[in-house]
């Protein structure tokens, strides 16, 4: 092989062509990307400078002052946490043991197939239909009165579908071979969930579950008319200041409160309860992230 | 020199740390069938797809060595992997037909490999029936040629897949166990086409089944943990090995 042979896979103008166009293809994907990435980093930066001299500690453990115009957003903060606490406490387990009967057991049959296509059309119910629900049902036929209850029912109504949703999702992405292995030694099909499905879709669920987390905190319509209120002073530094019975503030009602129904609010109160707000989701997204992440570690396959 | 289709020198390759390929160094001759046997977990796979460098896909994968594939060194930096893998061809474990119809899958390359007004009907009508015939589907098939390929026997879809690979006109088939989901009468199928397409194409089949590799290949390469450990005519090494680990192998005695 003394004689340089012409390269018989050398790149052809059309070769050439396409790889071009691979790269413009590429640099299309990216670009959206980025458009995606960057205007969340701006917002984000934006809200944090514009926070900056509000935020302290003292921000977070007192009580609005003044007509909401000085003092921090305990009341509101404790109350959201009271909120989404017990509206996934309802709303994660019947949505994640009904989602398992239907992945698991029920037959695939009319009945079950209008169950499901209801729950996806659940799923995309604007939220302030919810709160007229929530409004009718919990607040004046169940008589629970406008409270931390009737409020977390309707967010955990709210949340419901959708956590039944990505969780039958996740347990559909277990093979169905880990299931037949199961069957195969005898096992009933709760020792299969309980095994095999449940410890291989967990991280799934649990992703769907956390999405609604940020969802119940962020959504005012619901608790509006079902429990929230514009103000209200509640013991500083106690955890248990809130009775369920009791109405309560909310960071997101808050929020609408301060940036547009009180005058002459100090510039940067409205930014930091909204980084709060912010600051509060993606806390409890970085812990299940961590739980996530441990979970899988542990997975085989 | 032009006997050799695909020759490799000194090729090694690491998965991260992990050496799956050592100072492997084998010439394949060309429009002969070549069986690649061993063990599980040799490195067959890795070395059969180091010939259309599939391999790189993943990214923590390094090669060190040589690999020229005819006669033209396949990591110099001018290859253009389009060009490469459209004269080299790859059939799979399990047949992959693409969810189209016959048809389409059988064109699929050559929409790839041009442009779309470059493409007349006869042609492509042309090249479906060529492929059909030479993958002994065509009688079997001409009257369905709109139906869905995923719809077809396993043997069928294997033999389509091949065919798949022929308008592009490869000079090299890479075969990785592709019996291996099918029944005896599929695999004998398959080996009857091989036998039909070794002359025309350089065929190199990964193949676990002993009887397989002594009934198809003309030579034979037995590997042992990523090291090529003997390399011959197929019914010398079959009759007469000249290492006792191939011995040991090919009597059934591990693997
Ligand atoms: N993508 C990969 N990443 C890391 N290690 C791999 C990968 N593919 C194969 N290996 C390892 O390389 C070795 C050779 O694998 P392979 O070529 O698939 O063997 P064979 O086809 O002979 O059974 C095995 O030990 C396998 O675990
Ligand atoms: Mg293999």
């Amino acid at each position: 092989m003394n004689a340089p042979t012409p390269n018989i896979f050398a790149a052809t103008p059309l070769a050439r062509k396409k790889q071009r166009r691979e790269q413009l293809a590429r640099a299309v994907f990216f670009t959206m990307a980025l458009l995606l990435v960057v205007p969340l980093v701006l917002i984000v930066t934006y809200l944090v400078v514009q926070a900056w001299p509000v935020l302290s500690w003292e921000f977070l453990t007192t009580n609005p002052k003044r007509g909401m115009r000085a003092g921090g957003i305990w009341s509101a903060l404790l109350g959201t946490f009271y909120l989404v606490g017990f509206s996934l406490l309802v709303a994660a387990p019947i949505g994640i043991l009904a989602a398992v009967y239907l992945n698991e057991y029920a037959k695939d049959n009319w009945f079950t197939r209008i169950v499901n296509l209801a729950v996806i059309n659940l799923a995309a119910v604007p939220s302030i239909v919810h709160a007229l629900f929530g409004l009718g049902a919990f607040v004046i036929f169940f008589g629970l009165g406008k409270s931390i209850l009737a409020a977390s029912l309707t967010l955990a109504i709210m949340t419901m579908p959708v956590i039944i949703a990505s969780t039958k999702e996740a347990l559909a992405a277990v093979p169905q071979s880990f299931r037949e292995a199961c069957w195969n030694v005898g096992a009933t099909r709760w020792q299969t969930i309980r095994h095999v499905v449940l410890p291989n879709s967990i991280s799934g669920i649990l992703t769907g579950v956390i999405l609604q987390v940020s969802r119940a905190a962020g959504e005012t319509a619901p608790i509006m008319f079902t429990g929230a209120v514009f103000f209200k002073a509640i013991e500083e530094g106690n955890l248990f200041a809130y009775g369920l019975r009791d109405q309560c503030m909310a960071l997101s009602m808050h929020l609408f409160t301060i940036s547009t129904q009180v005058p002459d609010v100090p510039h940067g109160l409205p930014f930091a309860t909204a980084v709060v707000l912010l600051g509060t989701v993606l806390f409890i997204n970085a812990l299940a992230i961590i739980l996530r992440v441990w979970l899988r570690s542990r997975k085989k396959w | 020199m032009n006997h050799f289709s695909i020759t490799t020198r000194d090729l090694n390759l690491w998965y991260a740390k992990f050496q799956a390929l050592k100072n492997v160094t084998v010439n394949i001759p060309q429009g002969k069938i070549t069986g690649l046997i061993g063990p599980s977990g040799c490195g067959k796979t890795t070395l059969l797809r180091c010939f259309n460098r599939i391999n790189e896909r993943f990214g923590y994968v390094t090669t060190t060595g040589e690999i020229t594939v005819l006669g033209q060194n396949i990591l110099a930096p001018d290859v253009s992997l389009i060009e490469l893998r459209k004269h080299v061809g790859m059939v799979f474990q399990r047949p992959n037909p693409l969810p189209i119809s016959i048809y389409e899958n059988v064109v699929f390359g050559l929409r790839i490999h041009s442009e779309r007004r470059d493409l007349r009907k006869s042609e492509l009508d042309d090249a479906v029936e060529k492929a059909l015939r030479e993958v002994l589907l065509w009688d079997d098939l001409k009257d369905r040629l709109q139906h869905r390929a995923t719809g077809l026997q396993l043997e069928q879809q294997q033999k389509l897949c091949i065919a798949r690979l022929l308008p592009l006109k490869p000079q090299i088939i890479l075969m990785d166990e592709p019996c291996s989901a099918l029944d005896t009468a599929g695999t004998l199928g398959i080996e009857e086409l091989m036998r039909a397409l070794a002359g025309h194409y350089t065929i190199v089949i990964v193949t676990h089944n002993m009887g397989q590799a002594r009934r198809v290949s003309d030579e034979c390469v037995f590997m042992l943990m990523g090291e090529v450990v003997e390399h011959a005519k197929t019914t010398d090494l079959f009759l007469t090995p000249k290492d006792p680990r191939t011995a040991d192998y090919i009597e059934g005695r591990y693997g």
